[in-house]
């Protein structure tokens, strides 16, 4: 029997989910369609929180302050200059990794609990801030920024919908090869062991202060990359989207899907975008009730996540001997 | 002579690694018995296993009843007061206060009373820094302390982990005085886990030898004290 | 001037809030080192108890207690069903759960009381007293919280029972030998610190209105008056509140206006943890390993 983790098999896998996602478009309504492409913003997000709070262990409940700095710099890139809207995403990734940058230089000091507490400050802070009179000028204010829906370029016989849903995409695999090559090695290996023994690691010559820092810079760039091609999907950037909730989602998406696990944050970007939908019905309140639940069963039952879970079935088939 | 402590089988470890190995022994009804051992040989485990400290299999009578699935808390309710390593002083809290603790099951104040007197007559330098916080007590005191805030529980067994421990040899002649005062006159057993074997052997009247998680020799302290091959290969004197 | 004493004085009376919040947080980190990132969230439900019973027709000062005792047993039932299975797990652990019973109580109060917004009586009558600078609510709020502040101490310093909460906070193997029940005392911690966040809430509401997101804000300012004043100390906790409501006030009449409240409970939370950890009146914070 073929193992199905072996590295063929895994390559053979990633082919299939690839070539399934190209197909999807052509088959949902638009949609269903926008719904996956959010989806897939959000996948990158959880990478970014989970490169933080999953491989490195500082835990962020402000990531949302991030996704909102992406959103707002492509809203108001777009809206103000009038830069086109692919070239937004470069910009706000290196304002999100500076912004992440300077915000771990303080966080350096902070052990796990209180950079808890500073983050959990900064997510309650950031619509606040982003209605601030001073900043009005850019940001729109409670009002926020309406911005236009992109056509598909070069004649490509794709509606709006679907030129988006590729087009984000493109960057998600991007995002999730970069993750991966940064993770796989050296500096994945680092980030562990500053997580599970800071002075064995230190001993090792590991240089935990820039780690840290640069860690919580990159985490934001991938988050605020996520953050601008949310605001360029839904066509619409305002400060209350940007509560403390929404870090709070990011969260689910990182615990349900698997800390430390790059597929895991697929797992949670399709949970933290479907289960609300679903639960809407029984209640406007039903969805923050499963996530919540979800939230404490998952530290209960199953601290791997989705992506532990499905690691652990996949390795008992393995071990299963072959059939007659 | 009944026995006050009855353990058999006595198995006991931190994690995977079982550090004890089936013990059995006893502590006679108002008797003393000692367990001597080198470093690392599991004094300590053994009795932090008899107070439910942690978890052990086997068994453990007290009084005839069993203790061994019992919690620390419950162990110590039904009498049995353990004078940890390290002594445990509640360090950021007043001498009496810590006091008071030693009594907090306890229901009847009137006794209380009389029992703060009586440790205060053993212990007088207790009675001095009672309002003192007890982290600036010198380790002597602290040591005094730990007796007094177990005696207050008026058990009816001390489990003792080495009260020598890090003393000048003149307030270690106080306390073992003390100890065999309180053991005299009050009918209190006592289980001493000691390195220093020639003062617990003249305290105790049962004594067993453990080495490596396992009773090497075991039976009254005096023949223990009279074999020579003994005190020359494990007592070291 | 006038508008000055003025801003100070009423600065006190929304501080007293902050302080009763931070009391509640203090209690809970002093038995179990943890911040409960979900008080404010408790505090909002046992509002809706409150106004639940109020609604029902009960006296105000009936309800008032009944609310009190209420949040006590779900406090301790809390402690006992949802964070005990956590108790020795990672820091991360145990801020997800908390984070969990933030959302589930905030989502289950929205989904029976719906998200509307409600008014709650204030117990204290509506005048303004001493020339026109205080409310007669808010001087009943500074006296309310002293008055928490002295039973707790009262508590804590002459009972057998606080005496065994500090015992068990500060070394539970000790503890447990000389017979405390330390995984209960640990519950009576959160009992408390659940009934004290009812009071918190019970207060504020007259002022905010009640919805189930009233508490962010406040709960991030009982977080700066529980770091400022040092989070292992209850008297610590109150001065830093009263401090922390001053600041506010001052800080929004004179340099940057009300819109930015929560950026200044930021600033000032991160500005304690990096200047002083330990707050003005805590013990140095040993960081765990």
């Amino acid at each position: 029997m073929a193992r199905l983790l072996g590295p063929d098999g895994r390559r053979v896998g990633l082919a299939l989910l690839l070539l399934a996602a190209c197909v999807l478009p052509f088959l949902l309504s638009s949609y269903r369609t926008f719904q996956l492409t959010s989806a897939l913003t959000y996948a990158i997000a959880l990478v970014g929180l989970n490169i933080l709070t999953g491989w490195n262990g500082q835990i962020s409940l402000g990531h949302g302050a991030f996704y909102a700095i992406g959103a707002y710099v492509a809203a108001i890139l777009m809206d103000r200059f009038g830069v086109p809207y692919w070239a937004t995403i470069p910009v706000a990734g290196f304002v999100c990794l500076g912004a992440g940058y300077l915000f771990g230089l303080p966080a350096l000091r902070l052990e796990g609990l209180y950079l808890a507490l500073a983050t959990f400050a900064l997510a309650l802070a950031t619509p606040q801030l982003l209605k601030w009179k001073h900043l009005e000028e850019w940001t729109g204010g409670v009002q926020g920024i309406v911005i236009l829906k992109p056509d598909a370029p070069f004649g490509l016989p794709l509606d709006q919908d679907q030129w988006l849903y590729f087009f984000t995409l493109a960057i998600t695999v991007l995002m999730f090869w970069l993750a991966r090559n940064l993770l796989a090695g050296r500096i994945g290996r680092a980030l562990v062991a500053i997580r599970e023994q800071p002075t064995a690691a230190e001993a090792m010559g590991v240089d935990i202060a820039f780690y840290k820092s640069m860690t919580f810079g990159v985490s934001a760039m991938f988050t605020g990359v996520a953050g601008a091609l949310g605001a360029i999907v839904i066509q619409f950037v305002a400060p209350d989207s940007f509560t403390l909730f929404l870090s709070i989602t990011l969260l689910v998406g990182i615990v349900v899907g698997g800390l430390a696990s790059l597929s895991g944050a697929i797992w949670g970007a399709l949970f933290i975008q479907f289960i609300p939908n679903v639960a809407d019905h029984i209640s406007k309140a039903a969805p923050w009730a499963i996530y919540g639940l979800f939230l404490i069963a998952c530290m209960y039952l199953m601290p791997t996540g989705v992506a532990g879970l499905l690691r652990a079935a996949a390795a008992r088939l393995d071990r299963a001997p072959p059939g007659p | 002579m009944t026995a006050i402590l009855e353990v058999s089988g006595l198995t006991a470890g931190y994690g995977a690694s079982p550090v004890l190995h089936g013990l059995d022994f006893d502590v006679p009804v108002g008797g003393v018995a000692t367990i001597l051992g080198a470093n690392g040989a599991g004094k300590t485990t053994t009795l932090r296993a008899v107070s439910g400290l942690i978890r052990a299999a086997g068994e453990v009578r007290f009084a005839g009843e069993r203790i061994d699935r019992l919690a620390a808390e419950d162990v110590a309710r039904r009498g049995i007061a353990h004078v940890p390593d390290g002594r445990g002083t509640f360090v950021q809290l007043s001498v009496e206060e810590n006091l008071r603790l030693g009594a907090y099951v306890r229901r009847d104040p009137a006794g209380v009373a009389r029992d703060f007197e009586r440790v205060f007559d053993l212990f007088p330098v207790l009675k001095e820094r009672r309002r003192q916080q007890a982290g600036t007590l010198s380790g002597g005191e602290q040591q005094m302390l730990a007796i007094s805030r177990a005696l207050m529980l008026r058990p009816r067994l001390m489990l003792m982990d080495e009260p020598s421990f890090g003393l000048a040899p003149l307030v270690v002649r106080e306390i073992f005085r003390i100890m065999r005062m309180v053991n005299r006159e009050e009918g209190v057993a006592i289980l001493l886990v000691e390195q220093n074997a020639s003062l617990a052997l003249d305290l105790a009247s049962r004594a067993f030898l453990l080495e490596t998680g396992r009773l090497v020799v075991g039976g009254s302290a005096a023949d223990l004290k009279a074999d020579d091959a003994v005190r020359r290969s494990y007592l070291g004197y | 001037m006038e508008a000055f004493l003025h801003q100070v004085l009423s600065g006190l009376a929304t501080g007293s809030i902050y302080a009763i919040v931070a009391l509640a947080l203090v209690m809970i980190y002093q038995a179990t080192h943890l911040v409960n990132f979900a008080q404010g969230e408790m505090a909002m439900f046992s509002t809706y108890l409150a106004w639940t019973m109020l609604d029902a027709g009960f006296p105000y000062w009936l309800a008032f207690a009944g609310t009190v005792a209420l949040s006590f047993v779900l406090g301790v039932a809390i402690e006992r069903i949802v964070i005990r299975p956590v108790e020795k797990a990672p820091v991360l652990a145990v801020v997800i759960v908390f984070i969990g019973l933030l959302v589930i109580l905030n989502s289950v109060a929205g989904w029976i009381y719906t998200y509307t917004i409600k008014s709650f009586p204030s117990p204290f009558p509506d005048r303004t007293i001493l020339g026109g600078y205080v409310s007669a609510h808010e001087l009943g709020v500074m006296a309310v919280t002293m008055g928490v502040l002295a039973l707790l101490f009262l508590f804590f310093r002459f009972t057998p029972l606080g005496l065994a909460m500090r015992a068990a906070a500060q070394n539970p193997v000790s503890s447990r030998l000389v017979g405390i029940r330390v995984g209960w005392m640990l519950a009576l911690g959160w009992g408390l610190a659940a009934a004290i966040g009812a009071v918190a809430g019970m207060l504020v509401a007259p002022i905010v209105f009640l919805d189930p997101n009233m508490m962010a804000g406040i709960l991030l300012y009982g977080f700066a008056a529980a770091l400022l004043g040092g989070i292992d100390n209850p008297a610590g906790a109150v001065v830093g509140g009263l401090a922390v409501g001053v600041l506010e006030n001052l800080s929004g009449a004179y340099l940057v206006g009300t819109e930015l409240k929560l950026t200044v409970a930021l600033v000032l939370i991160v500005g304690v943890l990096l200047v002083r950890p330990s707050g003005l009146f805590g013990r140095v914070v040993v960081s765990r390993v």
